[in-house]
């Protein structure tokens, strides 16, 4: 079981409100991911629910039962940090062990979970050694297992992956959905890379200078943002803004539309341009298209074999039912 | 400084100061070792003559002698043991946020800025003192009667001074150590469940084991030529009760005019302090390793 609830939880540093008053739930079982540009508090939200900083205001419960006060070993979560914090002096196989040694646990009773631990993460060659010895990817494991061994009711993740390469956290990633889907153990995750949050994630919740901008699936946030910030925040390349007289034909006081439903055409289109700059990636070609008379440059997402490069003319035609529009609040509406 | 033309060039530069350092250690070695073998006087009017190892006979079967190393040995032990562990208290303390954090740091520094002759003195006369001293006072404000230190427990007293000044050194290493752990270790090792005793025990303690390894050496280092603090206060006494090494060298030679045997103790100090050293080097000094 591994069901969080907040209630009206905030938290100021003396006089400055990191997170205003807010209301989550998570569900058992499920993998939620709290996303954001840095410094909107997400990291912040993850150590109220561990414990390492207490509330301000509000409740926090774990299963139903009130953890507000609860000192973090006593909650029954285990988290995994960005640093992977392991112990240094001591071996992979005592990392490991640490929390169930502090739990009084027989040595044989912890040798056995030691092993289950590292059989699944593909550490037993490595048990006795330190992690000095260890890849990036490595002490990530042995940050994990450190993590499994607990049982917990729920696994808070710290900004795992920023400390590795592209290649590798891909690869990590996909090993921790797979965790997540052998496990069936509620996760919460934090990052501030929307890739991993669409990825991984069963819920999203997006954050901004504290506040929830919108909590759903990554489809959901993906099809239907519930503002500007959302909408610009998930899909990558960046969704475009168009503001002004084109934008006051749709009746709003911007429009949003995603590059990749736009078309590009050398004969026809709705929108005229010349191509600033294009980044052509072998399966998408990205390209930067400027003097639309829209505004800013407009980002657009073609396929890989498009052959258009910087200074030639295009014409930009969007999907008519893709276009997002928003008030003057930078809400969306339909 | 890769290719060879460019080391050979670097040795020709340092070969000067090398030089000089060499001569600077090597000259009063040699002459040390050269009176140890003399008979030399200042008050017998002779002139110096060769005696081999005669000094070395005296000053070795000298009962002193054993109760300067017993003293010395003592007198090391004693402040490590104070400075190591109050200075790890001291700099646990500091560690916390509190008001005023900076200012007192600063202070904390403060005894290692005294002369040690200066701060003998003020623990002898302001302190110590079993009439005026503030011990004495606070003694007899509880109707106690007053303790003399330096007669009544020289070699504590001494140990005291000694580790009041290295308490500072010792706690700012510590201090600097302790500041250098990652707090998310700390943080992961308080949601493992660790206590607070845990913590310290299993996370800070082998976290600062080479900053302690590195005031021990250095410490060792200092305090085996521990001087003025005995001249002001005890001055060797009561007896030989603090009498250390480096004292009973002083005897030797300035006290009773022997040149030769002042010469002779001093190189047995030397040898003791390289075989103490090694010692050193050979228990601690792994950590100092990786």
């Amino acid at each position: 079981m591994g069901r969080i609830t907040l209630e009206k939880v905030a938290k100021r540093f003396a006089e400055v409100e990191v997170i205003p008053p807010l209301d989550l739930e998570i569900e058992d079982g499920e993998f939620v991911v709290f996303v954001g540009p840095s410094g909107c508090g997400k990291s912040t939200l993850l150590r109220l629910i561990a414990g390492l900083e207490d509330v301000s205001a509000g409740t926090i419960r774990i299963d139903g039962q009130d953890a507000t006060g609860m000192p973090p070993a006593k909650r029954g979560l285990a988290m995994v940090f960005q640093s992977y914090a392991l112990y240094p002096h001591m071996t992979v196989r005592k990392n490991i062990a640490f929390p169930l040694r502090m739990a009084g646990m027989g040595a044989e009773e912890q040798e056995r979970k030691v092993r289950a631990a590292a059989e699944v993460l593909n550490l037993t060659a490595y048990l006795d050694r330190r992690p000095g010895q260890l890849s990036g990817g490595q002490r990530q494991r042995v940050a994990i297992g450190r993590a499994i061994v607990r049982e917990p009711k729920a696994f808070l993740f710290d900004e795992p992956l920023s400390n590795l390469d592209a290649a590798l956290r891909v690869g990590m990633r996909i090993e921790i959905s797979q965790l997540h889907n052998r496990l069936k153990t509620t996760m919460v995750y934090v990052t501030h890379d929307q890739v991993e949050a669409m990825t991984m994630a069963d819920k999203i919740v997006v954050l901004n200078a504290g506040r929830i901008e919108q909590v759903g699936s990554p489809l959901e946030l993906y099809r239907a943002p519930r503002n500007r910030f959302v909408a610009g925040f998930i899909g990558s390349p960046k969704m475009n803004f168009i503001e002004g007289a084109e934008a006051a034909q749709h009746g709003a006081a911007a429009v949003g539309i995603r590059p990749e439903h736009i078309a590009v055409s050398t004969a026809e289109g709705l929108w005229r341009g010349t191509v600033g700059v294009s980044e052509h990636l072998g399966s998408d070609t990205f390209f930067h298209v400027n003097g639309t008379g829209l505004g800013e440059a407009i980002t657009v997402r073609a396929g890989g074999e498009v052959d258009l490069h910087h200074g030639d003319a295009v014409w930009l035609t969007p999907e008519a039912d893709k276009i997002h529009r928003f008030d003057r609040d930078g809400l969306r509406f339909a | 400084m890769a290719t060879a033309h460019a080391r050979g060039a670097a040795r020709v530069m340092l070969s000067p100061a090398v030089v000089l350092l060499l001569l600077w250690m090597i000259v009063p070695l040699g002459m040390t070792i050269w009176f140890s073998f003399q008979r030399y006087g200042l008050l017998s009017g002779m002139p110096p003559e060769w005696t081999g190892l005669t000094n070395y006979r005296y000053f070795l079967t000298d009962p002193a002698f054993f109760t300067s190393i017993k003293n010395t040995l003592t007198l090391v032990g004693g402040v490590l043991a104070i400075t190591v562990v109050g200075g790890i208290l001291l700099a646990l303390l500091l560690d916390q946020p509190f008001w005023g954090q900076g200012v007192v740091r600063v202070l904390v520094i403060a005894p290692f800025f005294v002369m040690p002759t200066v701060s003998a003195l003020v623990w002898k006369n302001m302190f110590m003192n079993p009439v005026n001293g503030l011990f004495a006072w606070v003694a007899k404000l509880f109707g106690a009667q007053p303790f003399d230190f330096l007669a009544q427990a020289p070699m504590f007293s001494i140990i005291l001074i000694v580790a009041w000044q290295w308490l500072p050194f010792a706690t700012l290493i510590l201090l600097t150590a302790l500041q250098s752990l990652d707090s998310e270790q700390l943080e992961a090792a308080e949601m493992d469940g660790a206590g607070w005793l845990s913590r310290f025990g299993h996370i800070m303690l082998p976290h600062l084991t080479r900053a302690i390894t590195v005031v021990i050496l250095i410490q060792t280092i200092f305090l085996l030529s521990t001087f003025a603090e005995i001249l002001v206060t005890t001055n060797g006494g009561p007896g030989t009760a603090t009498t250390n090494l480096t004292y009973l060298v002083y005897a030797q030679s300035l006290l009773q005019f022997d040149v030769g045997g002042g010469a002779a103790g001093g190189i047995v100090a030397v040898i003791l302090a390289n075989i103490v050293a090694i010692f050193l080097m050979r228990m601690i000094g792994k950590n100092l390793e990786a």
